[in-house]
């Protein structure tokens, strides 16, 4: 019998480890971790092998539990597959603590071959379920941590998406540019409007920008300041800002929130907007001529 | 600001067709714009020009100091008869001057040198200018 309780480890999870799978993958049972609608059995019983085959083969390598470090070179295989173990229950839904539970289920099959096999020496059996019961938790942290990075990451997908699904520029015509905005504009976003805006002001050139605000719901005193820095704005970098959309409700709290819009061309419509742009930069249509497409 | 044993780095004034173009590279001091307001104005005197160009493409920073002294420039070359027309301002300088609280009134401005001569040229003879 090896003295190292590491070697020991790695001993009886091969001695036993046809017997440890099966029993880790009834303990999953039990535990209500097999969720058939989310993941076949064949699929989990695949994973909870290679699982297992990894754990012994890194613990061949290592030289004690307690001195063990996840991020260390032998782990990098059972890390990466855990990791990948992990993304595909994030996918499929799975919550956090049954992801723990997976690699905690173990806890239980190890414990009773480690009883088993050392009868005769309780001191043996608490040393090294203690090691285990450490090393497992390890492991299991690791994977609430990765199953939060996930997490994470498709939240800040997400805010990104959010972020340029709100504030499209685009061109309309040669020197003119629209920014139809939808929905509240609080600081934020207005600041992130006002970026792109000028920003697209630059790069495309652009003499006419076009800030429709039919689909914004309410004015107050904060947007209506807004809307007139970005007028301001527009105008230090040389082109012309047209307000088109407001609403006759709009217009009414304007007035009566006492805010001036003076040097903002406003119409009532994104299409008489773009009519004022196109006839001041000088564009004409003529009855029969073929389009520019 | 400036050192004063450095030679002071004056600014110059190119001339293009009837305008003059001033291309402000790095933060102005005092002197500098004292400097600059002296021989663009002397400039537009001798020269006749009826347009100035100031390209402001190269400041990443415009404080209120120098936003005055380019709105006061402004309309000293207005009394001198010609049109002056502020270009280049970069979209994060627009958004601090605004949030600071300065409009530039009163001065004219374009996106590049290109665009602003167009803006002088239209003002001075008025023809239509046919882009479609």
């Amino acid at each position: 019998m090896p003295a190292n309780s590491v070697k020991r480890l790695a001993q009886l999870l091969d001695k036993h480890f046809e017997r440890i799978l099966s029993d880790w993958i009834r303990a999953q049972a039990d535990a209500g971790l097999l969720r058939p609608e989310l993941m076949s059995e064949s699929e989990i019983r695949r994973q909870s092998r290679a699982v297992l085959t990894e754990l012994v083969r890194s613990l061949r390598q290592c030289e004690s539990v307690r001195g063990m470090d996840l991020e260390s070179e032998i782990w990098s295989d059972t890390r990466s597959l855990l990791q990948s173990a992990t993304d595909q229950r994030v996918e499929r839904g799975f919550t956090p603590t049954e992801m723990a539970m997976f690699i905690l289920a173990l806890k239980q099959p190890i414990f009773e071959r480690l009883r088993d096999e050392y009868e005769d020496d309780p001191g043996l059996i608490a040393n090294d379920a203690w090691e285990s019961s450490w090393l497992l938790d390890q492991l299991g942290l690791y994977t609430s941590e990765v199953y939060l990075e996930e997490r994470q990451e498709i939240i800040e997908r997400q805010q990104r998406e959010m972020i340029e699904l709100s504030t499209p520029v685009v061109q309309l015509w040669d020197r003119i540019l629209a920014l139809p905005l939808i929905g509240t504009l609080d600081s934020v976003r207005a600041q992130m409007v006002m970026e792109n805006l000028l920003q697209a002001i630059v790069e495309r050139e652009a003499e006419f920008a076009i800030i429709d605000i039919t689909g914004v719901p309410t004015v107050d005193t904060l947007v209506a300041q807004n809307l007139l820095k970005t007028a301001a704005a527009t105008k230090l970098m040389g082109a012309i800002c047209i307000i088109s959309g407001i609403r006759p409700q709009i217009a009414q709290t304007i007035v009566h929130l006492g805010v001036d819009l003076p040097d903002v061309i406003t119409k009532a419509d994104l299409q008489s907007a773009l009519a004022y742009a196109l006839s001041a930069t000088g564009v004409t249509f003529s009855p029969g001529a073929r389009s520019r497409g | 600001m400036a050192d004063p044993d450095l030679p002071r780095r004056e600014i110059q004034i190119y001339r293009v067709h009837d305008c003059l173009l001033i291309a402000i590279q790095d933060d102005l001091d005092d002197g500098m714009v004292i400097a600059l307001q002296d021989s663009l104005m002397q400039r537009i005197v001798s020269s006749g020009a009826h347009g100035v160009l100031i390209d402001i493409s190269a400041l990443e920073i415009v404080d209120t100091f120098t936003g005055r002294m380019l709105a006061g420039i402004a309309r000293m070359a207005s009394l001198l008869d010609a049109d002056c027309v502020l270009v280049g301002m970069r979209p994060a300088v627009a958004i601090t001057l605004v949030e600071l609280g300065m409009r530039l009134e009163g001065v004219k401005t374009a996106l590049n040198v290109d665009r602003g001569l167009e803006l002088i040229r239209r003002s001075l003879r008025p023809v239509p200018v046919n882009a479609g």
